[in-house]
């Protein structure tokens, strides 16, 4: 055993972990020594932290490589997942503020779990080993699981938490059982050493591997609510606040995908064959569940929530392509998938009002004459989750369904471009709403906007702009990285 | 060796004994205790073993903590009315299913012996001579090769005693 415990190295691959954890601890510390009024101090320290966490993980990947003993592997594909992770936490931020206040609930805990739940977030990211992806998942999930119960007397939150951490709960051991069926039939939980074991001489049982692959495949599905088992996200987007709703939709689904494409790409990729009509499967269900479910609702949040159970199916179309330019697409997509939900998530937290009263689809009647800024942007970010050109949405769609196209998967992506046919409608329905209808009660009751929310509509606007007018520049090394995941 | 097939039963009963006595005791009280006796019996079995460190902490985490922490729990509700309540424990059917569908697994795995099976082959540590006892052994992996799922562990018991305290709050 060799006497070396860490390297200088190895703990500069571990940068942004560390700064989002003593950052997150920090806060509580904190908390009882700063005045009641200066609480805002808590949003702005967090801003820093993950500013400095992106700033750590691109440090990072100037040293990049693997990290104590191969457990963590930090390259392209990990940074830039940390990374987005990171801005999912700063624009989740930004909204909360306003939010906080006017629910007058602003604590150093709600700031510190998010911190905590991104920084398991970057280690799922980052993560090589199952030991590490099961620990990443578990402080993310139950960071978020408190999160979505944050307001504890409104009775919805207390729903969505506790949905949320039952079936969470099980979601985790059906991934715990595959660990422990790939560490017993392999003797390791390395994914490259795994990968090694599958294709060598005397591979294990396939009936082992495949129940394995099915049982890690139902815990991350869960995560990344693909159908069928998508039935917590409508009532867990529902009830929690909505920052939280917009952060759940985006960081934890974002570093889930990211653990499903390093497992079964770099893993299970010489038994593909096997878990490719599963991934077909679900993503077909997804599509079709999310897209029909989504015209029938009301509540905005409600439509979001099953519209991004159908974004998940998109991405694993991708998935099911099974080669470089598919992950590439799914890296793409997720970015652009992130900052478009994100914004839609914000315009609805700055509309709810106190005690989230406003979350219907009538209550956005009138938004482009009594606020035409907030109504431009959600119509950048709708337009951009139907895929309309100009938008990050539509290059992410382009590219997926085009590596769908080059693996073959014909059915697959007919289907799927006709179910984003279908997505047009409910997004242009809320259009409809804004521009076409005399303002309404939540309209009128609308506050200005404040800086943050200012910022946390404009911002990823724009990234969601950029992605569609120069998608180059983040394809190339979505697909430089992808080559990394094998 | 001798003595090691008659401390093994001693333990065994020990399980046994306890584990069917806290099911079907109706005091709370009773069952936790006759659980503390079932986990005792686990502790033997692991030192039989020579897994010292696991005894240890058998005895020093849950039959200290966690089963005291149970005793405390229990001593809080209302232990004389619930024990003249309808309790949740017909379930001998299911039981019994769930028994015999255990017992079938074992019985073919013994009847097929472990060479029938494909599993992971022994791992190389096992192999090294034990010149540093199980103690020592673990603690060196423990915090070289696994000194990074052990800190990250820490923040996952970190995030959960916070957000306890975030739900159990007066008012946030």
């Amino acid at each position: 055993m060799p006497a070396s415990f860490t390297s200088a190295a190895d703990l500069i691959r571990l940068l942004p972990e560390i700064i989002l954890t003593v950052m997150g601890t920090f806060l509580m510390v904190l908390d009882p020594i700063l005045h009641k009024r200066s609480s805002r101090a808590f949003g702005h320290l967090s801003i820093l932290a993950l500013a400095g966490g992106i700033g750590g993980s691109v440090y990072a990947y100037a040293h990049a490589g693997p990290a104590f003993g191969g457990m963590l592997m930090v390259d392209g594909f990990a940074t830039f997942f940390r990374v987005l992770v990171m801005v999912v936490g700063i624009l989740t931020v930004l909204p909360s503020y306003r939010f906080l206040n006017r629910q007058d609930a602003e604590t150093s805990e709600y700031h510190a779990l998010l911190l905590f739940s991104i920084a398991g977030q970057c280690l799922m990211a980052a993560a090589n080993e199952l030991i590490i992806v099961f620990i990443g998942l578990e402080i993310s999930s139950i960071a978020s699981y408190v999160l979505a119960g944050y307001l504890r007397d409104d009775k919805r939150a207390n729903e969505a938490s506790l949905k949320y951490f039952l079936l969470g709960s099980f979601a985790t051991a059906f991934f715990l059982y595959g660990v422990a069926l790939i560490y017993g039939s392999t003797g390791s939980v390395n994914l490259i050493a795994v990968r090694a074991a599958i294709s060598g001489q005397n591979a294990p049982e396939p009936v082992f591997l495949g129940l394995a692959a099915a049982l890690m495949f139902v815990g991350l599905g869960f995560k990344v609510s693909a159908a069928p088992f998508q039935i917590w996200a409508p009532d867990v987007y529902q009830g929690a606040p909505t920052p939280v709703a917009a952060f759940l939709s985006a960081g934890p689904k974002a570093a889930a995908f990211a653990v499903f494409l390093r497992i079964f790409m770099t893993a299970f990729e010489p038994i593909g064959g096997g878990w490719e009509p599963l991934v077909w499967i679900s993503a077909l269900l997804s599509m079709t569940i999310g897209n029909f479910a989504a015209l029938l609702q009301s509540n905005v949040k409600r439509m979001l929530a099953y519209s991004s159970i159908a974004h998940a199916g998109y991405v694993l179309v991708a998935l099911t392509a099974r080669s470089e330019t598919g992950t590439a697409a799914a890296m793409f997509y997720l970015a652009a998938y992130a900052l478009m939900n994100i914004g839609a998530f914000a315009v609805v937290s700055h509309l709810s009002g106190r005690g989230e009263r406003y979350q219907n689809i009538d209550d956005l009647a009138g938004l482009g004459q009594k606020q035409p800024l907030t109504a431009a942007m959600l119509a950048i970010f709708l337009l951009s989750l139907i895929g309309v050109p100009l938008t990050g949405g539509f290059f992410g769609k382009f590219y997926i369904f085009k590596a769908a196209l080059d693996s073959h998967l014909y059915w697959l992506a007919v289907l799927g471009l006709l179910n984003s046919a279908v997505a047009a409608y409910y997004y242009l329905r809320i259009l409809v709403m804004m521009y076409m209808h005399e303002p309404g009660e939540a309209v009128e009751a609308v506050e200005p906007l404040s800086l943050g929310l200012r910022a946390a509509l404009i911002l990823p606007a724009m990234g969601t702009l950029f992605l569609g007018i120069f998608p180059a520049w983040v394809l190339d090394f979505a697909g430089k990285s992808a080559a990394l995941v094998k | 060796m001798l003595i090691d097939t008659v401390l093994f039963y001693m333990f065994a009963a020990l399980v046994l004994g306890g584990g069917v006595l806290t099911i079907t005791r109706r005091n709370a009280v009773h069952s936790a205790i006759s659980l503390i006796v079932s986990l005792l019996g686990v502790a033997g079995l692991y030192l039989l073993q020579q897994a010292e460190f696991l005894f240890a902490v058998q005895i020093v985490l849950y039959v200290g903590g966690i089963m005291v922490l149970f005793l405390f729990v229990i001593m809080l509700v209302n232990l004389d009315l619930a024990a003249k309540e309808r309790q949740f424990n017909k379930q001998w059917l299911v039981a019994l299913a769930a028994v015999a569908a255990v017992a079938a697994e074992i019985g073919y795995f013994i009847y097929r012996g472990k060479d029938a099976f494909h599993i992971a082959e022994p791992a190389t540590m096992a192999l090294a001579p034990p010149a540093l006892g199980n103690t020592e052994m673990l603690a060196d992996t423990l915090f070289s090769e696994y000194l990074l799922p052990f800190e990250i562990a820490s923040i996952l018991l970190l995030v959960a005693v916070v957000g306890a305290v975030v739900m159990a709050k007066k008012r946030i």
